[in-house]
């Protein structure tokens, strides 16, 4: 990846949040890290409306069966590069969801089908707290 | 639904940037009035009454608390009831106190919750912002009592999982006095706020025979005058045995609805209050030795409204059918009496859904040269002024009753 690349995805990472079957904890918790405890706008982290806009999506739940086209489209349509990051147990591996009959596997296994290049961070924890969140964007980024 | 170009169809969902959740609602819409509503759900689907026959009923709780995270304390409860009915265990007195107590506080932090999230949806970030700072200290307490701050796996068959240490209730108890101060500031702000009054007043109506007739249940129903409450009208728990009453209101609209919850966060802190000093001492569970064939069910108020689970075991250790009936299920069709006839912005709060023509307040500061024209006082001010004068023009009356 070239710098200003680099650059650009690691300086105030826009966020576009993705729900794909999640039981909507770790969204509450994401939506927590904005709110005045956390508020990580202050680190220019923001939550956009498209994924057109984002530099990173923040992926929850474990990709149901009708989740899975829907999570694709939305990961081509994000401008790369980005930097998937799969919240809470069930993004990382399905959790405790696993051996449901409607589960289309978790995020990794969905988003390296269509791009075996992609960037994917891992935050677990079911769900994580947003301390967590927060340090595994932090990490992340750091690492690329 | 047919779809044709005279009958334009307005699409919100699946994935809507506003929406937490994945729903698709379709609007046909003429002109901006709505004539029809169409929603479809299942985007969500897990799985989880069948994964749930795999599990043995220890492990079950842990897996349909995250049915809904929001609601990861009643949904087990229900469950759990359902099979202490079927193998006829009474769980001790503390444990049921420990269970009140936490479903309780789970109602407050998911009322609050809403209140923020309908704030935002209108455009009105301010109590978004508010509300869900003062959120906070409920997760703190829950986080204390179960180690978690959502998804807190405390009930188990015949009793709960973990105690509440007596040491620290004390501390709660303060830390309930400084809640319920930031709630009555809260509930204040947004009941008196004239402009929220003028937009969601006369929003959104469900009448009380539509009401019935959609069988919904919880706030939704309360908020349109119909008296029910699965605490009350089937004592579970510890609910029976404490004082605190039932909150409805006849109008039916969005408002109505706002005004249910938030008072129903004043009942809720004195069930945890009362529930606190009454704590009785003892064990907090009780050995089961198996689950015996036959069927159950069982049933809580969960802060959405009633959830129902029916449970059949045939002696084994596994249920061999587990059916969830969740508030939402019902409360959604409601739509249908409630949005059709009205404006498509009405609608997105009658969902208390998106609202996406509506950007966040706005924020103004004017600097000339270097000085600054406006801080953050003479900005405070410039709105208190705005705000009485408003009320002023809209003729509202002073001051709204609370007791
Ligand atoms: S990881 Fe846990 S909290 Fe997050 S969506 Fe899955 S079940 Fe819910």
């Amino acid at each position: 990846m070239s710098f200003w690349k680099k650059f650009g995805l690691k300086k105030s990472p826009w966020v576009f949040h993705v729900n794909t079957g999640a039981c909507n904890n770790c969204d509450i918790e994401i939506v927590d890290c904005l709110t005045p405890r956390f508020d990580v706008e202050r680190f220019g982290v923001k939550l956009v409306g498209s994924p057109r806009h984002a530099d990173a999506l923040l992926v929850t739940g474990g990709v149901t069966a009708q989740a899975l086209p829907r999570l694709q489209e939305v990961y081509r349509q994000a401008a790369k590069p980005c930097v998937v990051f799969a919240i809470g147990a069930c993004a990382c591996d399905s959790g405790i969801f696993m051996p449901g009959y409607h589960m289309a596997g978790p995020v990794d296994k969905v988003i390296k089908e269509i791009d075996p290049n992609a960037i994917i961070a891992y935050v677990p924890g079911c769900p994580p707290k947003p301390e967590a969140m927060i340090s595994g964007i932090v990490t992340a980024l750091k690492a690329l | 639904m047919k779809i044709s170009l005279k009958k334009p169809v307005l699409a919100i969902g699946p994935l809507h940037p506003l929406q937490e959740e994945m729903e698709f609602f379709q609007l046909t819409v003429d002109g901006e009035i709505v004539t029809d509503i169409d929603v479809r759900i299942g985007y969500n689907h897990r799985g989880i009454e069948k994964i749930s026959e795999t599990l043995q009923f220890d492990q079950v709780p842990y897996l349909i608390s995250r049915i809904c995270g929001i609601c990861s304390a009643s949904h087990p409860l229900a469950f759990v009831q359902a099979v202490e009915e079927l193998a006829g265990i009474t769980p001790p007195d503390r444990a049921r106190y420990v269970r009140t107590i936490i479903n309780e506080l789970e109602r407050i932090h998911s009322h609050v919750l809403w209140v923020g999230l309908a704030g935002h949806f209108i455009g009105y970030d301010t109590v978004f912002m508010w509300a869900w700072k003062y959120r906070e200290p409920i997760l703190d307490i829950l986080e204390k009592i179960t180690g978690n701050r959502n998804n807190y796996g405390n009930v188990k068959v015949g009793g709960c999982r973990e105690d509440i240490d007596d040491s620290i209730i004390g501390e709660m108890l303060k830390e309930l006095d400084k809640i319920e101060k930031k709630m009555n500031m809260l509930t204040k702000a947004v009941l008196d706020d004239p402009i929220l009054q003028a937009r969601l007043k006369g929003v959104g109506i469900l009448t009380k025979q539509d009401a019935i007739r959609y069988a919904v249940t919880g706030p939704t129903a309360r908020g349109s005058g119909v008296d029910i409450d699965v605490r009350r009208d089937d004592p579970y728990a510890a609910y029976g045995e404490l004082d605190w009453k039932v909150i409805t209101q006849p109008e039916g609209d969005v408002f109505a609805k706002a005004v249910v919850r938030l008072l129903e966060l004043f009942e809720s802190i004195k069930i945890v209050r009362q529930a606190l000093k009454k704590l009785p001492g003892g064990p907090i569970a009780v050995e089961v030795k198996q689950i015996p064939a036959g069927e159950a069910t069982g049933h809580t108020e969960a802060p959405r409204g009633e959830t129902f689970h029916y449970v059949r075991s045939d002696g084994g250790n596994r249920p061999v059918r587990h059916k969830v009936r969740a508030p939402s299920y019902v409360n959604v069709p409601s739509f249908k009496a409630s949005c059709i006839g009205t404006n498509i912005s009405d609608v997105t709060i009658t969902l208390a859904a998106v609202d996406p023509c509506y950007s966040c307040t706005e924020r103004l500061a004017v600097i000339g040269g270097s000085k600054v024209t406006y801080d953050g006082k003479e900005l405070l001010r410039l709105s208190r002024g705005k705000t009485e004068q408003l009320k002023k023009q809209l003729g509202f009356k002073e001051g709204f009753k609370f007791e």
